[in-house]
């Protein structure tokens, strides 16, 4: 009986681990190695502030990220601007404010504490600018599609010709990952499209893969100290559970049982 | 019992324990005579207490930054992830906790199924245990709802539409349920009220379960009734104590897995969609510990028939004590029962793997058998098992088969030497 329970248990334990690498393989998404997954996993700093100007440059357009502010941009375990850098960033933004003294609203340059200016003013607006399809909100995206950081990643590579013999209707394209493989946003990258200030090439692979790392970042902002903190509380738990082990045969060793 | 005896050394003890015998409980728990031959499925019991408690406190942390209105409940959620000191921790050991209660609480169930632990005379026990596990339930459900993703109100639409299949009122009972005539802030607020209030009510059901279980003791592993105190027992205190601890520290290992390394797993994807009630989810998933009634709902191919066959999923469990008519205990003793055990157990993750699928097809017959199965194993073959099954020798006493085993041999020569 012993046996079979100290079985059961591993069995767990390892099936947790193989069920978290099965979800990944969602068999045909495109793989690449993400730094921020395993048990040590982070974010590259490079490839956030990286993201963050494909973000800004190429999504942005359309997209919101309204759970984000300009601050986060600077907190530990994000891109990690300067604080200067974040400032001048929040301040090329203009925010309605108000009601000043004479009750009237003003518009002012964004501050650290605003969250990201949208690019339209609401949902109606967002859908008549862009044929009716609503471009979603970014800021969870990356934890509101099955398939992950992978899935994203294997959608904006995943535009190519529809097969012969498809029809798509105005303002439709194809594309192989896509729900349905019909979608409203034409294909958003292409070699070169941005400059990043690193020198880094500009591929359409490499920009895939920072707006995505920037994408779960801002999914996930606290990924890199849960990491850590998981880290430290599973080896505190083992370290307990082995001293409460040898207290617990200890103990039992006056009956004449085995536990 | 023998700890009615009980006497604290102290004066100001005494004088307080003849007021409030505090001090006398506190001893009966710490005396309390347990099996001495409990293996590691009986440690559950602790283990769910600390998930119950672990659920109010951080519950408790959460309500305090929560909002429970449909246009900032969403919004409120993403608050406490990004900006509330440790929020994600909290979320996700409360989110993940929900399904690590609901593992604990199905092995403690299916441990009581293989050990006979619901039969006289711990009847009660198993039933104020089972309206336990529903109201787990139905606070999982509602607790699910409070993100107001996509699930959480799609998940809301389908479950309360199910009364509507009640007839002439159902249509009422519905709109009275959602205080409007579809899911919306009025279903939140109350949900969120109900969610508050119901772990509250599982705590008190809680004690009575802990005490009802007092009365006749412990069941164990062999399924005899023992002397208590005798031979065959040791005292809760340090024996039980320790190794219930020990149980719950390699449970909080595999809690904290999920909570550090894949806290969103259990969940699904699409609630952290904002709720749309303008857009139906591809499929509409209840959350896995609910997939085996969800696998039972829809197999039936009418709706209210479905819904009873649901709720009869439980009732059936809720009468069980008189369903199994064997008067043997434990599976050890009975190898019939073991085997139709097995098969339930297997029938029951069918279930649960079918609840996940879409309802059509081979997966739908497949869940049709499996429904069957599950009433024809409580409601045929329990009753007639107990009187057709050659049950193998039972011992007199605990004692007698554990110095029999040669392993324990050696622990006695350790004793002596």
């Amino acid at each position: 009986m012993k046996k079979i329970i100290t079985l059961t248990y591993l069995i767990f334990l390892l099936s947790i681990g193989s069920y978290q690498v099965n979800a990944a393989e969602k068999t045909d998404l495109l793989k690449i190695d993400w730094s921020f997954k395993g048990l040590f996993g982070k974010f590259d700093r490079g490839s956030l502030q990286r993201g963050y100007q494909v973000y800004s440059e190429v999504c942005a357009g359309c997209h919101s990220m309204k759970y984000l502010s300009y601050r986060n941009l600077s907190e530990k375990g994000g891109p990690e601007f300067s604080v200067e850098q974040v400032k001048a960033i929040a301040s090329s933004f203009e925010v309605t404010d108000g009601p000043n003294e004479d009750g009237d609203m003003f518009t002012r340059p964004a501050k650290l504490s605003d969250k990201f200016v949208k690019p339209y003013e609401n949902e109606k607006a967002a859908q008549a600018a862009n044929g009716g399809a609503y471009p979603p909100d970014m800021s969870v995206l990356a934890k509101a599609r099955s398939g992950g950081a992978d899935y994203l990643y294997s959608l904006l590579l995943g535009y190519e010709a529809p097969p012969s013999g498809t029809t798509l209707d105005e303002g439709v394209y194809y594309n192989k990952y896509m729900y349905g493989n019909n979608i409203r946003m034409a294909k958003p990258l292409d070699d070169g499209l941005v400059e990043y200030s690193d020198g880094t090439t500009a591929s359409e692979e490499q920009m895939a893969k920072d707006v995505v790392t920037f994408l779960m970042w801002a999914a996930e902002p606290h990924l890199e100290s849960r990491h850590k903190m998981g880290f430290k509380a599973i080896v505190y738990l083992i370290i307990l559970t082995i001293l409460v082990y040898f207290s617990m045969k200890k103990i039992w060793s006056r009956v004449e049982t085995e536990v | 019992m023998s700890d009615h005896d009980y006497q604290p050394s102290s004066k100001l003890g005494k004088w307080f324990n003849d007021r409030l015998p505090l001090l006398t409980l506190s001893n009966h728990l710490r005396e309390y005579p347990t099996p001495k031959n409990l293996n590691y499925w009986w440690t559950f019991g602790g283990i769910l207490t600390f998930c119950l408690i672990v659920q109010i406190v951080t519950g408790l942390t959460l309500a305090m930054h929560y909002i429970p209105d449909s246009d900032l409940a969403f919004a409120s959620v993403e608050h406490i992830m990004r900006d509330v000191n440790y929020g994600w921790l909290i979320r996700y050991v409360h989110a993940n906790g929900a399904s690590m209660f609901f593992l604990a609480v199905y092995i403690h169930i299916f441990r009581a199924l293989y050990y006979g632990s619901y039969k006289s005379p711990r009847e009660i026990i198993w039933i104020i245990g089972m309206i336990i596990y529903f109201l787990m339930m139905a606070t999982a459900f509602m607790g699910y709802v409070l993100p107001w993703g996509q699930m959480s109100f799609w998940g809301a639409t389908v479950i309360t539409n199910l009364f509507s299949a009640i007839p002439f009122v159902g249509e009422g009972i519905v709109a009275w349920l959602w205080g409007g005539f579809a899911v919306d802030n009025p279903t939140l607020t109350r949900f969120y009220a109900l969610h508050y209030l119901l772990p509250f009510l599982i705590f008190g059901l809680v004690a009575l379960h802990i005490w009802a279980l007092h009365i006749p003791g412990n069941n164990n592993p062999i399924g005899i009734e023992i002397k208590k105190p005798s031979k065959d027992t040791v005292p809760f205190h340090p024996y039980i104590v320790i190794k219930d601890g020990f149980a719950l520290l390699m449970f909080m290992i595999v809690f904290a897995f999920f909570v550090f390394y894949s806290p969103n797993i259990l969940g699904h994807a699409d609630n952290y969609i904002e709720a749309n009630p303008m857009v139906t989810p591809a499929h509409i998933v209840p959350e896995w510990y609910l997939l085996p009634f969800y696998a039972i709902l829809r197999s039936v191919p009418d709706k209210l028939f479905g819904v009873i066959a649901m709720f009869a999923a439980i009732f059936v469990l809720i009468i069980l004590p008189w369903l199994d008519t064997s008067k043997i205990r434990s599976a050890v003793f009975r190898p019939l029962y073991k085997q139709f055990y097995w098969i339930l157990f297997i029938d029951v993750l069918i279930l649960g793997y079918m609840g996940a699928m879409p309802a059509e097809g081979l997966y739908l017959l497949i869940a049709r058998v499996a429904t069957a199965y599950y009433f024809i194993h409580f409601l045929i073959i329990l009753p007639i098992l107990g009187y057709k099954e050659k049950t193998r020798p039972v011992p007199l006493s605990i004692t007698e088969p554990v110095l029999g085993g040669s392993p324990n041999l050696e622990n006695i020569k350790k004793k002596i030497i």
